[in-house]
């Protein structure tokens, strides 16, 4: 399981790096990014579920989410 | 329980307080929303999220206008989102509806104040100038000054023996919370934040007014601009202005005329924006006690609850002009139509969020439009952020208990125009 990013949906509202700081950071831009490979440890799926849901542009999804 | 606001219906004509305001629309009082929709209209503000909503419940997701030349209103998550993200049909060469013709607003793509007023694809690199100063990790060093200054507020509020034990949240505190924070940003004196409050009600508020007096107003805002940047060109200093003065656009420096747009756009933009959102939590902790009590038991949740009272009390509609003729789901939209955009309602839309109308405090799933969609998401969304959990978290720990001072709602004044919140705010601090 993993995060994934859409660079040209990302407009920087910042909220999955205030909501999962351990799979997301911001650049000097304040455009997300995703931490390492967006690989989801068990203890971090809440966290990036609610990343996608809470991301006013659908910039994220997760990949192998069931 | 749904949310209604502090309302009755909007559609009966009780126009409670807003009746005899004197900034009653110099087009007249709107009785008919659907085809003849004012958002300067005193009533628009007091009794929006109903209008939304029966609106859309009466089969009208796009209202209409003939006033400002012609204008629409597009009131779902779904067609507010299909103008935002296309900037072919819909230029952002003016954002502010108003009376001024269109002949006489600054052409597309640059506008008058970049990069809220451009369009792809100057607009990217305009407003990539200015991120870096509004990004996270450069915002999150300001939380220490907003706190004292909050804390200083309020000092003088309950200290003030006229004010007794009746604090004003609008006038005595969250007003000065953003002029503060982008006045020392800009590097504009602190003695001069009165004068930014007539600058920002001169170009946001006063909209329903003929041309010469909106041009007036700008006027008196571009010579105050001119002066500062003239005397930051003699003594340069750390703060936006001089950086906007040293930066190059594809290798030039910017123009005078850009460097000045965009100082008022700062200047601007993040004023009454961030004081209404300040401003409408606080009306709703006043209103709603049970969830006042729960986020001083539970201050962790204040985060989620700012997300909400972004949701529910989102301060900002956009607006666009129709770039080319055509029609948009049945609605004969002409060149230079106005469209405002409410986020706002997009946000009440109940086909995106369960229990629309009701402020859930503790909603974990929140994907708000609070701050836009697509290439104009707000530049200063993380200060706006920053100031109002520090702002509702300071109110809270120094003021735990608080009401209306007007139980009615009556003497609560909401603003009027685009941007939506309490510009009077009396609340009763309880002992």
């Amino acid at each position: 399981m993993r995060v994934i990013l859409d660079d040209e949906k990302c407009q920087g509202h910042n909220r999955c790096y205030a909501l999962a700081p351990e799979l997301f950071d911001v650049d000097d831009y304040g455009q997300a990014v995703v931490i390492g490979d967006g690989a989801v440890a068990p203890e971090q799926v809440d966290a990036a579920r609610l990343a996608v849901a809470n991301c006013p542009e659908f910039a994220i999804t997760i990949d192998g989410d069931t | 329980m749904a949310d209604r606001g502090d309302a009755p219906s909007p559609v009966v004509v009780d126009r409670g307080a807003a009746a005899d305001d004197e900034k009653a629309a110099a087009y007249g009082p709107v009785t008919d929303w659907a085809k003849d929709l004012d958002h300067a209209d005193p009533a628009y503000n007091r009794y929006a999220h109903q209008i939304w909503s029966d609106l859309v419940a009466d089969g009208c997701p796009v209202a209409h206008s003939g006033r400002y030349g012609g204008m629409w209103a597009p009131l779902t998550h779904e067609l507010v989102s299909e103008v935002a993200y296309d900037t072919q049909r819909f230029t952002s060469r003016a954002v502010v509806v108003s009376r001024t013709p269109s002949s006489e607003i600054e052409p597309a793509p640059i506008g008058g104040a970049p990069p809220i007023t451009s369009d792809p694809p100057f607009h990217h690199h305009a407003r990539r100038l200015l991120l870096p100063p509004f990004a996270p990790k450069a915002i999150e060093p300001w939380e220490h000054d907003v706190r004292a200054l909050c804390h200083e507020l309020l000092d003088e509020a309950l200290a003030s023996p006229a004010a007794g034990v009746v604090v004003d949240a609008a006038t005595q505190y969250a007003q000065h919370i953003p002029v503060s924070v982008i006045g020392q940003m800009l590097g504009l004196p602190p003695e001069d934040d009165e004068q930014f409050r007539e600058f920002v009600h001169d170009a946001v508020e006063a909209v329903n007014v003929d041309n010469d007096e909106r041009t007036a107003g700008f006027g008196r805002l571009d010579a105050y601009l001119d002066a500062q940047i003239t005397e930051h060109q003699a003594d340069p200093r750390d703060d936006l202005i001089s950086y906007l003065l040293n930066v190059e656009l594809f290798d030039q420096p910017l123009s005078p005329a850009h460097v000045r747009g965009t100082i008022a756009l700062l200047l601007i933009a993040g004023i009454d924006t961030t004081w209404s959102a300040i401003g409408s939590s606080l009306w709703h902790l006043a209103t709603h006690p049970e969830d006042r009590r729960r986020l001083i038991a539970e201050p962790e949740l204040i985060p989620v609850a700012i997300e909400e009272f972004l949701r529910a009390y989102a301060p900002v509609t956009m607006a666009r002009l129709v770039a080319t003729s055509h029609d948009f789901h049945g609605c004969p939209m002409e060149e230079n139509d106005w469209v405002l955009l409410p986020f706002p309602a997009a946000n009440r839309d109940p086909a995106v969020f369960e229990r629309a109308d009701e402020v859930v405090i503790d909603r974990a799933e929140n994907r708000h439009a609070a701050f836009g969609l697509g290439i104009h998401r707000c530049l200063g969304s993380n200060l706006a952020r920053l100031e109002m959990n520090v702002a509702v978290s300071v109110f809270l720990a120094r003021i735990p208990d608080f009401e209306l001072a007007d139980p009615s709602g009556d003497d609560v004044e909401w603003s009027v125009g685009q941007i939506r919140g309490p510009r009077r705010l009396r609340l009763r601090v309880k002992p």
